[in-house]
């Protein structure tokens, strides 16, 4: 063929190529092109173009309609905490899109890659105070990587793939795409889907500096005291293995975030627990002991560094992180290891000497067994008939043998959950860590199950957050979602009870919660169920629930003012933790 | 730290909105943006933000960090005033009459290096450009002889040392991972690293 000829036929194939659809079409097409397979969602007039696309990728496409759009985050949430991928979330415009404004908030601050896709009034209309407009771009900037909105069907496909690339590149977060409702509607040529790789003004990743690589395993190298601080930047960054090549050839102790925990098993040895308010008694004191601390995709939350001014003062802090912002943030780096730990994690490891560090791993161990005398053997072996939350846990451990995924919600039982569950893979602990958000948990079990459908599944959840988000047991019914949920009742707000009891004079304003028959309640969405108080019934409770062929609702009832410890007060340096 | 006057100079995409991801970097923080000005750059498709305000070093380190972390933002580089060129441009409307009456305020406006851009018969307005004291000294100097109105406008500066922002531009436009480097103070120092 002449080179004419060539040209033609090749003009003739791109015309093949371009169909002409409606940008509704073109949100499908691009879903599946970014391989997305999961949708939580809830429809209504702004977005109910995009629906009836929908209508007829439904096969492909599976769609889970939830009960709030608060719950479409949370699941997909849950759904990119447990697969890795990016969560998936539709929602219409005004009070559908402003529902998902904490989900959003949630996931910017814990990270997690998730898109939504808002329906918006019609361009002509914005700015007129239409029925359902609400400044979505506007109201949700702070609670997301990026936001956009789209006034013309063509822009969908461009945007599509930026949004996808932002949500799952660099340090995660939430997307939302706002579509006006002609955009929606209108029929552009769909000239095929180009997924995004580049940004011109966006860096994913920092520039890796080999000069700050030697010197902090130089610095490693030398040290005699050192610690490892890891957060979920491992879980995100898919580097468990290269973290735990890591911590194995140096022999440096590792103690997790509430975030980062499951990104080692829980019982390896260099595993020394969690760090923080109610972490483990050893890493909160040695924080302010060791010469070299060593955070990895981590940033140093309040809650982690108590006082800021009395924390970690005596150590030389090396910081690993993909966002460049966090380093030196509140607490100041001597050497800035910038980069996605994939990458600089294996740089390290071969700069370090093969060490262990068995006199400074026993001083973790001698807390330990402290911590175990006065915090843990009260709380698994109580002197009284009535349960506690730890002997849940620890049951719950034995039965599933750490192979569970636990999704937690927001209070004492978070942080009973999060001290004692056991874990052998990645991607188990999903709990809203940055946000602390009530309500968290059943919506994002039920992601959780959908994101990994092959493994267990148990969201632990108090009796105040579960009646935040209780509407999702609708969800569950309808799409049959196989999740043991465990209410631990203690008939009080906990958490906040615990601080007033500590702070407040145990003034007890406001905590008293009333709860519904929870039994009752799922029994009227179908859902199987049962209520136990007694010891002698736990376990075999327990076990009915792991056994029982789809969902199920456990309420236990513990003791109504058992207190979480240890517990470093707000305001106190981390090595003055309390165990009582 | 002492708080002082910082430069903030911003190279951006062009993008609705990204005025608001900026502004509420600040006002998150309750930072008082002192002056800010939008503008392009000497590349097409490029904006520019100048933007003015007091703190600390370290605050003022951190907020670029978090500017340069939104997806729009090219470059994010903080000065202090001795590193710049900086102008700001003023107007004033002054009775006509009174110019004409007072020898004094025609006096004042020269040595003020003040410009008569509109001259009607009831007002003129003036034109000042300069830094800050220079345009506040004018204002009070005039106030006694009936100024009408006034308003300054946001700072403009220029980078002393920059040579521009198309090197840049480049880099940013290849692929990844860009070789933007960010320092440290103890890059460098290893002596200070590596005592025990
Ligand atoms: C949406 C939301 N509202 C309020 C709070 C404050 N808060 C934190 S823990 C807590 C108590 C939680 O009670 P419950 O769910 O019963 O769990 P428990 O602490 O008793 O285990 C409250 C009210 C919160 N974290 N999130």
């Amino acid at each position: 063929m002449s080179t004419i000829e060539l040209a033609a036929e090749k003009a003739k194939s791109v015309i093949q190529q371009v169909e002409n659809i409606s940008g509704g079409e073109a949100v499908m097409k691009a879903l599946l092109c970014e391989k997305v397979n999961t949708i939580f969602g809830y429809p209504g007039g702004a977005i109910m173009p995009i629906y009836d696309a929908l209508y007829d990728y439904q096969e492909r496409l599976h769609h889970i309609l939830v009960r709030h759009e608060q719950g479409a985050v949370h699941a997909a949430q849950g759904f990119a905490r447990t697969s890795g991928k990016t969560g998936v979330v539709f929602a219409t415009s005004g009070p559908g899109a402003t529902n998902l404004v904490t989900g959003l908030a949630d996931a910017m601050i814990d990270s997690t890659p998730v898109v939504c896709i808002t329906g918006q009034v019609f361009a002509h209309l914005l700015g007129t105070d239409a029925f359902q407009e609400t400044d979505v771009v506007n109201i949700t900037t702070p609670v997301t990587k990026w936001n956009y909105q789209v006034t013309d069907a063509s822009e969908i496909p461009a945007i599509l793939a930026k949004a996808f690339y932002i949500a799952r590149t660099g340090r995660p977060g939430p997307v939302l795409i706002d579509i006006t409702k002609n955009a929606q509607l209108q029929k552009f040529d769909f000239t095929g889907y180009t997924p995004c790789t580049h940004i011109r003004s966006y860096r994913p990743k920092p520039y890796v500096r080999r000069k700050y690589i030697e010197q902090a395993a130089a610095l490693i190298n030398e040290a005699k005291k050192p610690f490892i601080i890891f957060g979920q930047g491992i879980i995100l960054g898919k580097a468990e293995k290269e973290f735990r090549e890591f911590i194995e050839k140096s022999g440096i102790p590792a103690a997790w975030t509430i975030l980062g925990m499951s990104a080692i098993p829980t019982d390896h040895p260099l595993a020394v627990g969690m760090l923080g308010m109610h972490g483990n008694y050893g890493p909160n004191v040695l924080t302010n002991d060791c010469d070299v601390l060593i955070a990895v995709g981590m940033r140093f939350d309040d809650r982690v560094t108590g006082r800021l001014d009395k924390y970690a003062k005596q150590a030389k802090v090396i910081h690993l992180d993909i966002d460049p912002s966090e380093i030196d943030k509140n607490v100041k780096a001597m050497i800035p290891v910038w980069g996605d730990c994939k990458e600089t994690l294996p740089l390290l490891t071969e700069l370090v000497q093969k060490k262990t560090h068995p006199e400074w791993l026993q001083r973790f161990r001698d807390f330990q067994r402290e911590e175990e005398k006065q915090c843990i053997e009260p709380e698994m072996k109580p002197s009284t008939d009535v349960l506690s939350m730890g002997e849940v846990i620890h049951q719950i451990n034995e039965l599933t043998k750490g192979e569970a995924i636990i999704v937690s919600d927001v209070g004492q039982h978070q942080m009973v959950a999060c001290r004692y569950a056991q874990f052998k893979h990645s991607n188990s602990n999903i709990t809203s860590g940055g946000l602390g958000t009530m309500g968290f948990a059943l919506p994002a079990a039920i992601g959780a199950k959908f994101g990994a459908p092959a493994r267990t599944v148990i969201a632990i959840i108090g009796d105040g957050g579960f009646q935040m988000t209780i509407q999702e047991l609708g969800t569950i019914m309808q799409s049959k979602v196989n999740v043991k949920i465990v209410i631990l009742n203690n008939e009080f707000l906990g958490m906040v009870r615990q601080w007033q009891e500590l702070f407040h004079d145990r003034r007890y304003s406001f905590v008293d919660i009333t709860s519904p028959d929870f039994v009752a309640v799922a029994k009227g969405y179908y859902i199987e169920g049962r209520s136990v108080s007694k010891r002698d019934e736990l376990r075999n409770a327990l076990s009915g629930m792991l056994d029982h062929q789809g969902p199920y609702l456990l309420e236990v009832k513990v003791g109504k003012e058992n207190n979480v410890f240890p517990m470093v007060p707000q305001g106190c340096s981390v090595a003055e933790i309390r165990l009582k | 730290m002492q708080k002082q006057e910082f430069t903030i100079t911003v190279y951006t995409e062009n993008q609705i909105g990204l005025l608001n991801r900026i502004a509420i970097i600040f006002s998150r923080r309750k930072i008082n943006i002192e002056s800010l000005n939008t503008s392009p750059s000497e590349i097409e498709s490029v904006h520019r933000f100048t933007i003015v305000i007091n703190e600390t070093e370290e605050v003022v380190r951190k907020l670029c960090r978090q500017i340069e972390k939104q997806v729009e933002v090219l470059k994010a580089y903080f000065n202090t005033n001795d590193e710049l060129v900086w102008q700001e441009l003023a107007l004033y409307k002054v009775p006509t009459e009174i110019i004409a009456d007072k020898v004094k305020v025609e006096r004042l406006l020269r040595e003020y290096g003040a410009r008569a851009v509109a001259i009607r018969r009831d007002y003129t307005v003036f034109e000042t450009s300069g830094h800050l004291e220079e345009i506040e000294g004018l204002i009070r100097a005039l106030e006694p002889y009936g100024l009408i109105e006034f308003v300054r406008s946001a700072r403009v500066a220029i980078i002393k040392d920059s040579k521009g922002f198309h090197e840049k531009l480049k880099e940013f436009e290849s692929v990844e991972p860009g070789t933007n480097v960010i320092e440290n103070e103890y890059l460098g120092k290893q002596d200070e690293v590596f005592t025990m």
